[in-house]
Order: structure tokens, then C-alpha cells, then sequence
């Protein structure tokens, strides 16, 4: 059977030179970067290498680049160790409702222990109004942490503007990049950030690793304790391989990012244009144009997502869904609730997150049985003719 | 995730739709938790001659609609009455754990199918 693959936003393959890069460091680099002998120094070259083409990724000082083990920690070290490294000078944080949960839960288990957070709402393409961070900035707020891009919808915010107010108010500001490096514009000064999140994973690099950005002179305290790696801030030997391959999905990032970006942008609109003139009552979720360039994102009325997650599956074709039913949790999308989706919508909500590997003819695919899975599951759906889009 | 009888229920759901001049309504669950059923009954004679069902639902509701009416088509109101969300669960092999609550819930339908149509008997 056809097998296309529309969740890169999940998780991507590995990039065929990722794989070659990091067969031959496994065969042939073993050594702890710590260590002082023939075998450490190589491996410490390999690491340095990563890290400046990391730091090249998204415009930064190679000594700004703290490796760690994947988006969640990077984000875990960046809430937590900013509040624990700043709790005299005040004790409010500023989010939004739309966050990953590595952001959402790190602030949410705060507020818990003495911190004050505000969850800022979003309007209905998620987009978090600078205006309103402006206004809940407080005289002891030290972080305000807010995504580059949305994981569900796409939807890019406007980091620029909120990182100039942070600045001006002299707080802290955090952004989690790690679903829009690679395919939107990343760089550390234009997004005037403080602290970002980075993800090998999402950027056809392996996963456990990722990278937090800090700028020089941002204090953050460590939440491991140990051998002292990464400057301290992240202890514990360095997943060298990992790192070696995260460094190369840097390299072609940067290398490929034109071209690939224009053409999954094509793909990427061909899909939205289909599905929205062959199937009556979708709706695009996440801002019309300020959205990733590979994520379509659809709410289809009186139709529950995990069922067409089922049927696009047994054709072949992996996506995402925020309904209950389909996640581990049985709570709807918290991102399309934020934005004020009814809850029929949320949970008949279809994600396709496009990449490397998708072709025109993919594309075509979708198009040619989605609708009539969407018409099969409607036949039946006692909510048909309820409600309207 | 779901075992083959269950994704025989879900590719090829039995007794789908509506009865246009059912006997007994009922419908259970809400958008909040995502999964909503609809069930439609025919009585004659104290037995269960057609059901049939709707739902805006997952993989796990889909299932269960489908294999409730396969349980129920042909019993007495008495016995049909003792169907339970479990019967219904263990005659497609089971379910996941997280899917025994919210999405299974063919047999409460069925249930307030029956109580329609008694109240209409009076
Ligand atoms: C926006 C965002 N932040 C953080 C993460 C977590 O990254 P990781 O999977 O590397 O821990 C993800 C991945 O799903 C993400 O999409
Ligand atoms: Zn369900």
C-alpha cells in the first residue's frame, strides 16, 4: 500500500546525510568530550562543530548554544531555571494559553510552588495580542515565555513586537522555536529573544536532543546537578551522537531552506485549496497567512477526528487529530479550545504537517479519498444538519 | 491500538443511520468528551425487529454502535434491556483501557431507546 506521510510536525525521519554522518560517528567516535586524551579531543571537536552550526542555524554566539536532551528540557530549563534564578526580584510570569505543554505544565506546576502565572488569551487564529502582554506586565514580572510558532495550528505570533515590550519593561523572554526553525526565518537578534527552544527532531535530526539559546548574561540556574556539561546548565555526559546528527539537521536546514520551504509551501496550499473546494463545511484552523508553511490544519463539521485519523490510516496516510478521543489524555485540544472553537469542531480537528518526503502526487492522493471518508462518516453522524460551521 | 474485530466494527459499521419512524429514541454523550450516540428502535410484538444507530464519534464509538446493534436486533425489550456497555465491549474483544468510559456507550443509548419507547406505551 501507498504509505504518505503528513505529521512532520510529529516527528520527521532522519535526513539521508544525518544517517550517514551518524553511522560513521558511531563506528568511529566513541569518546567522552570531557576527556583530555586523542579519543575525547575528537570527540570534543565533533561536539564544537555542532554547536557553531547550531548557533549559524538561528543567528547566534557559538558559546550561546547549550545542548540538551530534546525541546521539553530545553523548555523545562528555561521556565523553571529562570524563576528559580531570578524568585528575588519577583515571582509573575506571563505565557499563553496556546503553549506546548512543556511550557504550559512548567508554569502550571510554578504557580503551584509560589509563583504567580498569567495564561494569556488568544484570539480566534490563536494569536496572543502584544498589546495585552503589555498590559499584564507587572513590577515584579521576570519571564514571559511565548511560542514562535504554533505545533497545532501554525500560527506564527509576533515574537518581535512581545520581545520589544519585554525589553523595554526589563523581563526576561523566552520562545519556543522548535516547531519554526527551519521553515520560517529564526534569528536570535531579530526575535530579540532572551532564551529559545530548539528540537533536532522536528528538522530531520534524531531525537533526544535539542538546544537551548541563551544570550550571554542571562542567568538561568541548572536543574541537573553533576559533571558540570554544558557550562553547567545541562550536567551529564553529552548524547555526542545525537548532538553530531541535530548539527548536521542544522547545516542542511540552513543549506535547504529556499527551496524546501517553497516547495512544501506549494504543497502545502495545492492541499488547502483542495480540501476547502471539494468538502463542504471545513474549516481552515490557525491564521490564514501567518501559519507555518507546511501545516494545513482543518476542523470537518459533524465528524470526530480520531475516526478520519482511522480511515486516512488505513489508506495510507498518517496525520494528527486534536480530538478527546485521540489523545492519551481524553482532553481536547487545549489550543483550539484557547482560540474558541466549539467543541465539535476541536474534536472533528484534522492535522497535516507536510515535508521533505511529500510529493505533488501525495497531495493529489489526500484529495482523492478524503472527501469521500468525510462524506462516509457524515452519512451517519447524528449531528448533520445540528449546526453549521 | 484497536484489536480486528473492533476495526472490522469501525471499516464496516453494521445497522447505520436512522429509523424515520422509530418507536424509541435515544442519544448519549456530549461534545465535551467527544463521543455522541444515537440510537433508533422498532418494536413489535415486545421484540427488537430493527435497530440502528448514528454517532459522532471515534474508532472505540463507532465500534460499539455497530456491535450493540448486532446484540440487540432480535431480543426481547426484557433482554435487550440487560445488555450492558461491558457486553457490548467484550463481544468485539475488548477495548483499550482509555476507551471503556467515554466512548462506550452504545448500550445507555439503547437503554434510553427502550425507556422512549415505553413511556410512549402508556
Ligand atoms: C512547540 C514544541 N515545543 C516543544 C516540543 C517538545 O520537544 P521534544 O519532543 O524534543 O521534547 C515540541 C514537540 O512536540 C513542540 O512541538
Ligand atoms: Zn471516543
Amino acid at each position: 500500500m501507498r504509505k504518505i506521510y503528513m505529521d512532520y510536525s510529529a516527528t520527521t525521519p532522519l535526513h539521508p546525510e544525518v544517517i550517514a554522518l551518524m553511522t560513521d560517528v558511531m563506528k568511529n567516535v566513541f569518546g567522552n568530550p570531557s576527556s583530555l586524551h586523542s579519543f575525547g579531543r575528537e570527540a570534543k571537536k565533533y561536539l564544537d562543530e555542532a554547536r557553531q552550526k547550531v548557533a549559524d542555524l538561528i543567528g547566534a554566539k557559538f558559546e550561546e548554544i547549550y545542548f540538551t536532551g530534546g525541546g521539553t528540557e530545553a523548555d523545562n530549563i528555561a521556565v523553571f531555571g529562570t524563576a528559580y534564578a531570578h524568585r528575588k526580584k519577583g515571582k509573575h510570569i506571563i505565557t499563553s494559553a496556546v503553549e506546548h505543554h512543556a511550557v504550559l505544565d512548567s508554569c502550571a506546576k510554578l504557580a503551584k510552588s509560589g509563583f504567580e502565572v498569567t495564561f494569556l488569551p488568544v484570539d480566534q487564529y490563536g494569536m496572543v495580542d502584544p498589546e495585552q502582554v503589555k498590559k499584564e506586565i507587572r513590577s515584579d514580572t521576570i519571564l514571559i515565555s511565548i511560542m514562535h510558532a504554533n505545533n497545532e495550528t501554525g500560527t506564527i505570533q509576533p515574537i518581535e513586537e512581545i520581545s520589544k515590550i519585554a525589553k523595554e519593561h526589563d523581563v526576561f523572554f523566552h520562545t519556543d522555536c522548535v516547531q519554526s526553525v527551519g521553515k520560517i526565518p529564526v534569528n536570535v537578534d531579530k526575535l530579540g529573544a532572551d532564551l529559545i527552544t530548539l528540537s533536532s527532531h522536528k528538522i530531520y535530526g534524531p531525537k533526544g536532543v535539542g538546544a537551548l539559546y541563551k544570550r550571554k548574561g542571562v542567568r538561568v540556574e541548572p536543574l541537573f546537578y553533576g559533571g558540570g556539561q554544558e557550562r553547567k546548565i545541562r550536567s551529564g555526559t553529552e548524547n555526542t551522537l545525537g548532538i553530531i546528527g541535530f548539527g548536521k539537521a542544522a547545516e542542511i536546514a540552513v543549506r535547504e531552506f529556499d527551496i524546501e520551504n517553497t516547495r512544501v509551501k506549494g504543497l502545502r496550499d495545492r492541499l488547502i485549496k483542495g480540501v476547502l473546494e471539494k468538502i463542504p463545511d471545513v474549516r481552515l484552523n490557525g491564521h490564514p497567512e501567518k501559519r507555518l508553511p507546511n501545516n494545513a490544519h482543518f476542523s470537518f463539521a459533524y465528524v470526530e477526528g480520531e475516526s478520519l485519523l482511522l480511515s486516512l490510516d488505513m489508506k495510507g496516510i498518517a496525520v494528527s487529530s486534536g480530538s478527546a478521543c485521540s489523545s492519551s489524555s481524553l482532553q481536547p485540544s487545549h489550543v483550539l479550545t484557547a482560540s474558541g472553537l466549539p467543541q465539535e469542531l476541536v474534536h472533528g480537528s484534522v492535522r497535516f504537517t507536510l515535508g521533505r518526503e511529500n510529493t505533488e502526487e501525495d497531495v493529489d492522493y489526500v484529495l482523492s479519498v478524503l472527501p469521500g471518508i468525510v462524506e462516509r462518516f457524515r452519512s451517519f453522524s447524528p449531528l448533520v444538519g445540528r449546526k453549521t460551521v | 491500538m484497536y484489536n480486528p474485530t473492533v476495526m472490522d466494527h469501525f471499516e464496516n459499521p453494521r445497522n447505520v443511520g436512522e429509523i424515520p419512524d422509530a418507536d424509541g429514541i435515544g442519544e448519549v454523550g456530549n461534545l465535551s468528551c467527544g463521543d455522541i450516540l444515537k440510537v433508533y428502535v422498532k418494536v413489535v410484538d415486545g421484540k427488537l425487529e430493527d435497530v440502528k444507530y448514528q454517532t459522532f464519534g471515534c474508532g472505540a464509538a463507532v465500534a460499539s454502535g455497530s456491535m450493540l446493534t448486532e446484540l440487540a436486533k432480535g431480543k426481547t425489550v426484557e433482554e435487550a434491556m440487560k445488555i450492558t456497555n461491558n457486553d457490548v465491549a467484550e463481544a468485539l474483544n475488548g477495548l483499550p483501557p482509555q476507551k471503556r468510559h467515554c466512548s462506550n456507550l452504545a448500550a445507555d443509548a439503547l437503554h434510553k431507546a427502550l425507556e422512549d419507547w415505553r413511556s410512549k406505551q402508556k
